[in-house]
């Protein structure tokens, strides 16, 4: 116990400074994607940052951006403690958001403290129901999650665009009624003058209970516990009277739950109504963030905010380079952190043999 | 004398352990040469350092009087030299005649020739007694096929050095008796033979000479009929194979455990359990004898409420355990240790601590109202990693990082903490280091004279024969003999290890 | 409405609809056969547009554009070939990730080549060769005679040919369901899996560059989804090129019939939904076993 551990052997290491290398060599390729445009990398990097992080309303945008990250991160985390890739939470935030939308249009009347919490209800079971049918798959049938999300993606976008365009929608709009205003979240710049113009709303504090809520359930509760266990040795689960079926489904249905509260932000928090089209990939995203967050809730919230300070800061350097420097941005982060993660754990094992060996003679 | 393979001097390190220490082999041209040892002894690298799998840190390989270099499989297969390996090298939706041509196809046209290719197999499959169906894919096909597909594999790259890992550990005893014939002809028509295996009964039966491997070296090497199985035998162990635990007389009481016309017929219809019939007393440990793949697994799976029986009763303390849920049957009084610790027994990304109460986590002790009571986790832990001396002794290690021994008591601990009237344990020192496993026999000895009942399912004939206080064998799904003590001989468990005794007759006395 | 369904303009546009998912959905077959799942699939089609695109603006020769194409295709899938096979990172998020890239580089290419952040300029099409029976039927002739429907259907073909029956398909076939036993027959296990995701570069970018051609620009995101669909084809089709093929055609006649049904009756969202659901039903099961090659997305790791 008291032996001296490696550097390499830090748990430290692997959940934060792999990562945050992996970000750092990111932006020295976005530099050279900078300078082939003929800015000053370093430049275009000091707006991007001072536009950002340097007022409020540049923060008030990024966390807006942050939130419905968290959600999807969340999402995608939690599936990868029970062993399954969630690639539908972009699907099951489309379902919760309208389904939270359409519950707040039929709901006049009902008081602040009942509304609210019927409508995130909505969205929970809207995106849960959405998570459910995967996982019952994979446990019933075996069918892989991986394509059956992505499948469930393109029907979940295919029916919120029939309902949000053709039956609940404004007529010669793409978007629904607005919500009982009782459903709404109030935004920043009610109580802070600081953050006025920029949407950010109390549904971050939504998005920090539920990483609190996926810490805890994962770190410390009994079904946590199990779930853990299914992920990473489902014989083993077997073998200890866990129920691994159940908790198959059970983790992607809490995966699409988290998803579906994507619409406490949009809808609850910005725009009162669904539109057809408000989400631009976020259940993507969901997955780098889970990714470069280490599938830790807390690790989530960090790589939200990082993706959502890229998602507003393409808007703010779009004057000198395209703004889709911070797409390039995002994926070349992806690419290296599991190039990176992959790398970092063969030399720590390469290092543990060296070690053993040196110790044997 | 002329020989088909020399090995000089090979080493062969890995990052735990020397698998091989200078080890240097020869073996006649024509002969079939046993390399026998225990599990680990570093057979298995030597032949695949020779096959070309692994590169050796030092040695030379020599065949038929030239020095080689073999770097991959394919230089060795250039040398005429063909590997069946323990775990068939086959793709199971690829057709037998695909499989064989596999990496050394003809081609016409671009495309394959598999007219010409077929009569070439089937005139090399009639030449040696192999007939396989060419048409069919390999996963239709059953184990002893499979085999024989992997032989001609070899046979269509022109070996005439035929390496056979373990080549029965997943037969019946008419396929073994089918391979053995095939091998002697293969023999007849001037091919070498290595035969991995630690069978000894094998040995006497088809090899000209043997090597005894033990701990990575060459520890003896003569011929066949000059020798005998006690001989070998002690060679492999490096002891007296006499080697009984110490342990007083068992204090047997009333039955805890009592199968009943137990039969198993698995998904694909084959009938692996028979109409199995057996008890277990307080007080006394069963030990289940017989060789690998007849039906131990199974038997175990049903017990522990894995696998549902076809038919027949598992009784625990006169509760019929059968269609129970694991957890159900845990909680009706069982412990069960798996026969392979990776697969079921540990989660080995978690800390030992957490693996220390897999299955048990459920237990009122560590729950409180929302969350898991991390304090008696923890407390647990260090309890059960001091008594069953845990090295390192941090509950938070991760189990990965354990040594084989480590990780088999941390199951041990958890599986003996359940403080259950039955104990199954399969394969429980597989794995082990002397000294753990010495660790290990006197935990379960000291859970028989706490009054325990322990069934003991094991490979290893010896532990078998050392902890039991009563002997049955296994054989093809059947009982075929219980011993009312361990005062047996080993080729007398031998004999109805391989079904040349019992057949069925015996069962009925169970 | 029986005889605008069997209307050769119907065919037609059946066939164009068909084509792109074809090329992708084999390319997909080819990958996935050696055992890398390929996600990427939807990228490697929009870059293979967008480099089609540039090379035929810039050269004015189709010709150029179509091997431009190509080379963008193939260049993005060794990125993930990269990534896949000798990193041994996971291969669905690498997918993932290029197709955001392809998404990104695309854009800013675009922007900074043609200052728009939405379209290209115009490019001219591909010649095509005369099919003197229907010129009646301009529209018809043209993609009768377009070289590329031609190549498709001989792609098409070849492959389930070269899957099958050649050594090369053979050894993919193995390092896609069991590396470890290709390996020990000598086969650079590698080396076939770099083929096969290569071989879906080439034929995803061959994809982009139809589109390309078909709308004679090149608009940001472009690929709409077919990346996927092709994968729910190759699904579908149970990792055979002909089986691939009549799931595109049969995917491609749904659409046609949906945009000429357009107006009437049901809903496009719920023809567009068509694909997909068909995939979710024949993984569960319901429609024979879909099975995927045994080591599809598993990295061979040669020591043991």
């Amino acid at each position: 116990m008291a032996e001296k551990r490696h550097w390499l052997e830090h748990s430290i290491t692997q959940n934060f400074f792999v990562p945050v290398l992996a970000v750092v060599l990111s932006f020295a390729v976005g530099a050279i994607f900078i300078a082939i445009v003929g800015q000053n990398p370093i430049e275009v990097y000091y707006v991007l940052f001072s536009q950002t992080l340097g007022n409020e309303y540049g923060i008030g945008q990024l966390l807006f951006k942050t939130t419905p990250l968290i959600f999807a991160g969340l999402s995608v985390a939690i599936c990868f403690k029970a062993g399954l890739f969630n690639i539908g939470a972009e699907g099951q935030l489309q379902i919760g958001a309208f389904a939270t939308a359409l519950v707040g249009m039929y709901t006049f009347g009902v008081p602040a403290f009942i509304e609210i919490p019927l409508l995130v209800l909505a969205g929970i079971v809207g995106g849960g129901i959405w998570g459910f049918i995967p996982g019952y798959l994979k446990a019933k049938t075996g069918a892989h999650e991986v394509i059956n999300t992505i499948m469930l993606n393109f029907v979940a976008l295919a029916l919120v665009s029939y309902f949000a365009t053709n039956i609940y929608n404004v007529p010669a709009t793409v978007h629904t009624p607005s919500i009982a205003p009782t459903g709404r979240i109030p935004r920043f710049d009610v109580f802070f003058s600081g953050f006025e113009g920029s949407p950010v709303n109390f549904s971050i504090l939504i998005a920090i209970v539920a990483a609190i809520f996926v810490w805890y359930y994962i770190d410390r509760t009994r079904p946590g516990y199990e779930l853990r266990v299914v992920g990473l040795n489902a014989k083993a689960a077997e073998f200890g009277g866990i129920n691994v079926a159940r908790n198959l489904i059970l983790s992607m249905t809490i995966g699409g739950a988290l998803a579906g509260l994507v619409g406490t932000n949009y809808v609850m928090g910005y725009k009162y109504y669904f539109e057809e089209g408000f989400s631009t990939g976020t259940g993507f995203m969901g997955i780098a963030v889970a990714l470069l967050g280490n599938n830790n809730p807390f690790g989530v919230i960090l790589a939200a905010l990082l993706f959502g300070m890229l998602e507003y800061g393409g808007l703010v350097i779009n004057t000198m380079v395209p703004k889709e420097l911070v797409s390039i941005l995002q994926a070349i982060v992806i690419i290296f952190v599991i190039s990176s993660n992959k790398i970092f754990r063969k030399t720590l094992v390469n290092y543990m043999k060296t070690r053993t060996l040196s110790v044997n003679q | 004398m002329k020989y088909a393979i020399e090995l000089v001097g090979i080493t062969k390190r890995f990052a735990r352990t020397v698998a091989n220490d200078n080890v240097t082999l020869s073996v006649s041209a024509g002969s079939i040469h046993a390399l026998v040892g225990e599990n680990g002894a570093g057979k298995t690298t030597l032949m695949e350092t020779l096959y070309g799998i692994y590169q050796p840190d030092s040695g030379k390989i020599r065949i038929h009087d030239t020095e080689v270099a073999i770097k991959s499989p394919q230089d060795s297969i250039r040398q005429g030299i063909g590997m069946v390996h323990q775990h068939f090298m086959l793709v199971p939706t690829l057709s037998v005649l695909e499989n064989i041509i596999l990496g050394a196809e003809d081609t016409r046209n671009a495309f394959l020739d598999l007219a010409k290719t077929s009569e070439r197999i089937t005139a090399l499959a009639d030449k040696f007694s192999l007939s396989v169906p060419l048409n069919e894919k390999v996963q239709d096909l059953g184990v002893g096929i499979q085999q024989r597909v992997e032989i001609l594999k070899a046979l269509y790259r022109k070996a005439d050095i035929l390496i056979l890992d373990e080549p029965t550990a997943v037969l019946t005893p008419q396929e073994s008796t089918r391979l053995f014939g095939i091998l002697s002809e293969l023999k007849q028509q001037g091919k070498t033979i290595v035969l991995i295996t630690h069978k000894l009964n094998e040995v006497m039966e088809i090899s000209d000479r043997v090597s005894v491997m033990r701990k990575g070296k060459i520890v003896g090497e003569m011929d066949t009929p000059t020798t005998s199985p006690q001989e070998i035998a002690e060679l492999m162990v490096g002891r007296p194979v006499l080697l009984r635990v110490e342990k007083s007389k068992a204090n047997t009481g009333k039955p805890v455990l009592s199968i009943s016309n137990l039969s198993y017929v698995d998904r694909r219809g084959v009938e692996i359990l028979k109409n199995v019939n057996f008890s277990v007393a307080s007080g006394e440990i069963l030990g289940i004898a017989g060789v690998e793949g007849n039906g131990q697994t199974q038997l175990v799976e049903c017990i522990t409420g894995l696998v549902k029986p076809t038919s027949g009763t598992i009784s625990l303390n006169g509760v019929n355990l059968v269609g129970f849920p694991v957890k159900r049957v845990f909680d009706s009084g069982l412990a069960h240790v798996p026969e392979d610790r990776l697969k079921r027994g540990l989660v080995v990304d978690f800390t030992v601590k957490e693996n220390l109460i897999l299955g048990l986590h459920t237990r009122q002790e560590f729950n409180s109202r929302l969350s898991m009571r991390r304090s008696a986790i923890e407390q647990n832990a260090r309890m059960l990693i001091k008594k069953y001396d845990v090295r390192p002794d941090d509950p938070d290690a991760i189990a990965r990082g354990l040594s084989g021994g480590n990780q088999q008591k941390v199951i041990i601990a958890r599986e003996l903490s359940r403080n259950a009237q039955l104990i199954v344990a399969s394969q429980p020192t597989r794995g082990v280091d002397i000294g753990g496993t010495e660790f290990i026999h006197r935990s379960i000895i000291s859970e028989r004279d706490k009054g325990k009942a322990v069934l003991l399912i094991s490979a290893d004939l010896t532990e078998v024969l050392s902890l039991s206080d009563r002997i049955a064998v296994i054989y093809d799904g059947m009982i075929v003999k219980i011993f009312p003590d361990n005062k047996v001989e080993e080729s007398e468990l031998g004999l109805f290890m391989t079904g040349t005794k019992g057949n069925g007759r015996e069962a009925s006395l169970a | 409405m029986i005889s605008q369904i069997l209307s050769l303009a119907f065919l037609a546009q059946t066939i164009r609809i068909t084509v792109p998912y074809a090329l992708a959905s084999i390319g997909g077959v080819y990958s996935e056969r050696g055992g890398v799942t390929n996600i990427a699939l939807e990228g490697i089609i929009l870059t293979g547009a967008f480099c089609t695109v540039v090379g035929t603006y810039y050269t004015g020769s189709p010709l150029v554009g179509i091997l431009c194409g190509v080379s963008g295709g193939l260049l993005t899938a060794l990125i993930h070939a990269v990534v896949s096979i000798n990193i041994k990172a996971d291969q669905i998020i690498s997918g993932i990730a290029i197709n955001l890239f392809a998404v990104g580089i695309t854009k800013f290419v675009l922007e900074i080549l043609f200052h728009s952040s939405s379209n290209s300029s115009r490019i001219v099409g591909l010649p095509h060769i005369p099919m003197g029976f229907i010129e009646h039927q301009p529209d018809v002739a043209h993609l009768l005679g377009n070289p590329m429907v031609l190549a498709t259907i001989a792609i098409i073909i070849a492959s389930q040919f070269i899957i099958f029956r050649t050594r090369f398909g053979l050894r993919l076939r193995a390092v896609g369901e069991n590396p470890e036993a290709a390996d020990t027959v000598g086969i650079k296990v590698n080396l076939y899996r770099y083929y096969g995701v290569m071989i879906s570069g080439v034929l995803a970018g061959l994809s982009g560059a139809w589109l390309a051609f078909d709308q004679h620009s090149f608009t940001d995101g472009m690929s709409a989804g077919r990346g996927y669909i092709a994968l729910a084809a190759m699904i579908v089709g149970k990792w055979n090129p002909l089986g691939a093929a009549a799931a595109c055609l049969l995917f491609g006649f749904a659409e046609s019939l949906q945009i000429q049904l357009q107006g009437g009756g049901l809903p496009t969202q719920f023809i567009q939904m068509i694909p997909y659901i068909a995939t979710i039903i024949v993984l569960a099961g319901f429609i024979g076993k879909a099975v995927a090659p045994a080591a599809d997305g598993v990295p061979y790791e040669k020591e043991k």
